[in-house]
């Protein structure tokens, strides 16, 4: 068994759930993302046994194209990121009435496809291509199904989609570049290549423009508040929990490797700016109205500090980065779903509005208070762990780094649990606030579930990073 | 065997708290209570038996769980380390807190969410034994940030107030500027040594070969997680508004327990801090500044609770003061016999509160001596004890502070003399309000006055007991307490002598316990003064009582601007940046289309021509 059963899978789900209209969609769907994730965990079954589980295939002879796809541990940790979160998100919309919803299922699933296709091609084409491809349903989910005014809507997403696109393409370029030097874009041909110092900022700089944008690194992300708040709830969480880790993946798969010299010569420049997308998101949070808004900017926040752990090229700042990654992933998409869970509730999505809510639903309040003090990286929880790591390697590089990248503990606790305050505490809320039902506190619990098990005992995906981890190391260090 | 027990004392509280959050309310409030309680007496139970052990063998218990994270240099266990140090902190952690779960079963009573309030206190139990408990510092900040968080949850207990909602918060926020303090010190010892393990950083720092600059950067940023924790200036504001929590969180958690966390962090890294003098004569400093400013503001309290809030940051002080001073027994002795004065201190306020329906203001109270008997006796004794008069345990924890501050650096003796008697002057001030001369609150109120129940009485009596005798554990000149921490202790404090010098100091302070107590007894009980009206303080009183107007000055200065800072973000500089950016497409697009088709969205045009120059590039790779 090898990779590419996740991807078959994915799409042959995404045509099943097309073909099975607007009934059964949202089953078959949860379906095929249970059989993917079902696929991934004997894919890591098979990884921990020893086998390879890449593929190699050619694509075209002329140019030089080949389907191959990693088997490291590195993006079977973002497959299964990316594959355990999907019949969360996909579960979560079962309370919602969805139109069209076979067209929206399929989506997802497509979108799903793309993604592992980023987290698993190790040829640059290939992987620009599913790269790209990831952009289009997430697209028609968020103009489609989105919320407000379909104007605003339509302004906000197109902006979105150009801004994306635009910074893709010198991706692209940077790789046809490569590809010139190379014969083939093979990750392992490309990082053969021995490249001048000035090459290599260009080729980082291209890079870094469609990662800055998609992760988003400021001042590259006004896309991203504005595209949260609109999309509909499962478009925000494929968005937070999963499409804006690709860029992450990729500064640590492309960017890095290939061009590791500039990112050496501006180590702090990269960091300082991350480090300031931390503060700034944080700041942001603290006076927002509404509440995706300000989860979506402490998801800038968050993305900052991951981004600056990748940028001291240390171990321990890689890993904890990618630990990070799925920690927020699991994290955000269950902030999303509470936010969701209210506006289900009280039809809005203004701070103002709510409060008062614990007296009527103890559960729901401890959930969400469970999922607060996970965003606030409290010790035992998945975050905490990331985040210390990533911490501890930006002090490698510089301890005033850690204090400052360390303010998201203060903020961060500032806005979460001012957040909470006003959402749920107080004077019981004049309005009924009907307590969770089953699906909703499964995927609540399931997410926690997650959390709280990799915060004590986050060995098993620590082993299965490391190696990974240490051959990007090595490259990155291959000019020295 | 011995795996078993240990994760008995840690995980008894914690199976208490899982049982009370998912089955309390279908078990009735007497049986939530009466788990609660057990849960922390079963860890009680256990610390006992270690800490004989322990005091037989002299040998220290190690032991590695699981293994938690690992980096690229090391790797963190999370690890138990059941020694003399934690160990004595155990005793008083699960003996205090096993008498205050027993005095909330009926104090919290009435209270609809009674299961919750023992889960939270039992979660809290937990996470401090897992602070005290941890063999590296890592497990410590565990149980240090649970702490926290329990804290945030129990202040804000009552939470359709959103001002009690504002002090946990406010709490929990100010603990994380400590925090980030103690992670940052972390950091750079794993850095500086590869480890976390208090073993190895022991080993690794006292062979001396490390950067002395480094040493006390590391001993710094742990000093100042610690002044969040254990309320120093500048993070010392929030422990007087955590009052808002229910009282017996106030005594357990905001008297006994949580807030010695810092000292007891100071104390478990003594071969650190013996390495840092300038770090040390900063701690003494803050300590004494932070007894002092603290009594200052406790001499016009109105409010019961407050006035034991301040006393308590000032004792706080006088502890980290011993710390600084490098007599790191002598701050310990001072944690225990605190501990257990004024927990009885609060616990009696609550009794009192508790029999006035919530009143928490001294002005509406006085003459409950008669009524309340066993409180006021508890209460008297453990007003003696922490005013230092012989032979209560204060005076003897008290007297060895300020016998090492004589000997050290005079300037601090007499800052910490000064405090020690204001202290006893607003203790006894506290005293004759609620307990003498006539009661002042409604006649309703006083038709209902009554003696407290039995399980609120018998923790006070218990505790009363410990306030009187808890001071054999160091005598002067023949100090238990000193030979027990020995192995602990890299660098002990040397007692002195009891010369003719001890026994000057020891009159003096007493003298100035008295004086303080006279000076209350003249002007509350003889003149029967009554603390002015809210609006009629005036002059530097106000400002006293005003607490010097930090909470304002701070909202002024940070919290202010941050919001501020935060709505400019908000409202300007994210539609600069999006127009910025968003004006870069107009630019690109006003070169083929008209402005028009952006600002319809045009999606199709788009997707067309990246579509168009996609397939150019294909067609080039194909054909290059």
């Amino acid at each position: 068994m090898d990779v590419t059963y996740i991807l078959i899978i994915l799409l042959l789900g995404a045509l099943a759930t097309f073909a099975s209209g607007d009934k059964l969609a949202s089953k078959v769907a949860l379906l095929s993302s249970l059989a993917a994730l079902a696929a991934s965990l004997l894919l890591l079954g098979d990884y921990n046994a020893g086998q390879d589980i890449g593929y190699m295939g050619v694509w075209a002879q002329h140019p030089k194209l080949f389907l191959a796809l990693s088997g490291d541990g590195l993006s079977l940790s973002m497959v299964l990121l990316t594959t355990a979160l999907l019949p969360f998100i996909i579960y979560s919309s079962f309370g919602n009435d969805i139109f069209r919803s076979r067209n929206f299922y399929t989506l997802i699933l497509l979108m799903a496809f793309a993604m592992c296709g980023t987290f698993l091609a190790v040829d640059g084409f290939l992987y620009y291509i599913f790269w790209e491809i990831a952009l289009i349903p997430i697209y028609f989910i968020a103009l489609v199904w989105g919320n407000d005014d379909p104007e605003s809507r339509k302004k906000a997403v197109t902006k979105f989609f150009i801004y994306t696109f635009a910074g893709s393409l010198f991706m692209l370029v940077a790789f046809i570049y490569l590809y010139q030097k190379a014969g083939t874009f093979l990750i392992k041909d490309l990082l053969a290549v021995v490249l001048t110092e000035r090459e290599q900022f260009w080729i980082f700089l291209a890079f870094f423009l469609a990662y800055a944008i998609k992760i988003p690194i400021i001042p590259f992300h006004t896309w991203q508040a504005t595209v949260y708040e609109k999309a509909p709830t499962v478009g925000t969480m494929l968005l937070s929990g999963i499409m804006l880790k690709m860029g992450l993946y990729s500064i640590i798969r492309w960017q890095l490797p290939l061009a590791p010299l500039p990112a050496k010569e501006f180590m702090n420049v990269l960091i300082g700016l991350s480090v300031a997308g931390v503060i700034y998101g944080s700041i942001l949070a603290l006076r927002q109205k509404d509440l995706k808004r300000l989860l979506a900017y402490s998801s800038l926040a968050h993305v900052g500090l991951i981004a600056a752990g990748c940028y001291t090229l240390t171990a321990d700042g890689l890993q904890g980065a990618v630990m990070q990654m799925m920690a927020h992933g699991v994290v955000i998409v269950g902030l999303f779903f509470a936010a969701e869970i209210i506006a289900r509730r009280y039809q809005t999505r203004a701070i103002s509005d709510m409060g008062g809510i614990r007296t009527q639903t103890p559960k729901f309040s401890s959930m969400l208070m469970i999922l607060v003090l996970a965003s606030v990286a409290l010790p035992t929880t998945f975050n905490f762990v990331g985040e210390f790591m990533v911490l501890f390697s930006l002090s490698q590089v510089n301890v005033a780094w850690a204090v400052a990248g360390g303010l998201t503990i203060i903020l961060g606790a500032f806005y979460m649990l001012r957040m909470y305050q006003q959402v749920m505490l107080g004077d019981t809320n004049a309005r009924p606030f009907t307590d969770v039902n089953v699906h909703e506190t499964i995927v609540m619990i399931g997410l926690i579930a997650i959390l709280l098990f990799f915060g004590l005992y986050p060995k098993p995906l620590t082993d299965l990073i490391g190696p990974s981890i240490n051959e990007i190391i090595v490259s990155i260090n291959r000019y020295n | 065997m011995e795996h078993s027990m240990i994760l008995l004392l840690l995980l008894s509280p914690l199976f208490g708290f899982i049982l009370n959050v998912f089955f309390g309310k279908q078990m009735g409030k007497g049986a939530a209570g009466a788990l609660g309680t057990a849960a922390v007496a079963v860890s009680f139970a256990v610390t006992l038996y270690y800490f004989l052990q322990v005091a037989q063998t002299g040998q220290g218990i190690t032991v590695s769980l699981l293994d938690w994270i690992q980096l690229s240099g090391f790797s963190v266990d999370l690890g138990v380390q059941l020694d003399q140090l934690s160990l004595l902190w155990l005793m008083f952690v699960t003996g205090i807190g096993s008498l205050i779960h027993l005095y909330s079963i009926s104090y919290m009573h009435d209270d609809e969410n009674l299961h919750k309030f023992f889960a939270y206190l039992n979660l809290f139990v937990f996470f401090m034994i897992t602070l005290v408990a941890g063999s590296n510092l890592l497990v410590m900040f565990i149980g240090w940030e649970g702490v926290g968080l329990c804290s945030y949850l129990l202040i804000g207990f009552w939470y359709k107030n959103q001002d009690y909602n504002d002090a946990a918060k406010k709490a929990f926020i100010m603990n994380r500027i400590g925090d980030l303090g103690f992670l940052v010190g972390m950091f750079i010892l794993a850095l500086l040594f590869g480890t976390l393990d208090y073993a190895g950083l022991e080993q690794a720092i006292t062979q001396g070969t490390a950067d002395s600059y480094w040493l006390a950067a590391a001993a710094l940023a742990l000093f100042i997680g610690a002044c969040g924790k254990s309320a120093q200036i500048p993070l010392y504001t929030w422990l007087p508004d955590a009052m808002a929590g229910p009282t017996p969180v106030s005594a357990l958690i905001h008297a006994a327990t949580m807030v010695t966390a810092g000292i007891f962090m100071v104390t478990r890294m003594n071969f650190l801090f013996d390495l840092a003098p300038v770090v040390q004569d900063i701690i003494a400093v803050v300590g004494a500044l932070t007894a002092l400013m603290a009594a200052t503001i406790g001499l016009v309290q109105n409010d019961i609770k407050k006035v034991l809030a301040y006393s308590t940051v000032s004792q706080l002080g006088l502890m980290f003061l011993a710390l600084g001073l490098g007599a790191y027994e002598v701050a310990v002795f001072h944690v225990i016999t605190h501990a257990f004065f004024k927990a009885c201190l609060f616990l009696g306020s609550g009794s009192v509160i508790h029999a006035l329906h919530g009143e928490q203001d001294m002005r509406n109270m006085g003459g409950l001596k008669g009524v309340m008997r066993i409180t006021f006796i508890t209460f008297l004794i453990s007003s003696l004890a922490i005013s230092g008069i012989p032979p209560f345990s204060g005076f003897f924890s008290k007297d060895e502070i300020l016998m090492v501050a004589f000997h050290e650096n005079k300037a601090l003796w007499v800052i910490a003399s000064l405090a020690s008697i204001m202290t006893a002057f607003y203790m006894f001030r506290l005293l004759y309000l609620t307990f003498f001369r006539n009661f002042r609150g409604t006649e309703e109120q006083k038709k209902h006055l009554h003696e407290s129940p039995g399980l609120i009485t018998f923790p006070l009596i218990v505790l009363a007991i410990l306030a009187v005798v808890g001071g054999v554990i160091s005598l002067p000149g023949n100090s238990w307490l000193s030979h027990f921490l020995d192995p602990v202790i890299v660098k002990p404090h040397v007692a002195h002598h009891l010369d003719a010098t001890a026994y000057m100091l020891m009159a003096i302070a007493v003298v100035g316990g008295l004086l303080g107590i006279g000076l209350a007894y003249n002007k509350y009980l003889k003149q029967g003064q009554l603390p002015e009206a809210d609006e009629n303080i005036s002059g530097f009183g106000k400002v006293l009582y005003n607490k010097y107007y930090v909470d304002e000055a701070y909202e002024a200065v940070i919290v202010k601007p941050l919001y501020a800072l935060s709505r400019f973000f908000r409202d300007t500089l994210e539609k600069v940046l999006g127009g910025f950016v968003f004006g870069l497409g107009k630019v690109a697009h006003g070169i083929g289309a008209s402005g028009k088709v952006l600002q319809n969205g045009s999606v199709g045009f788009y997707l067309l021509i990246f579509t168009a120059g996609f397939s150019a590039i294909i067609i080039y790779l194909f054909l290059a």
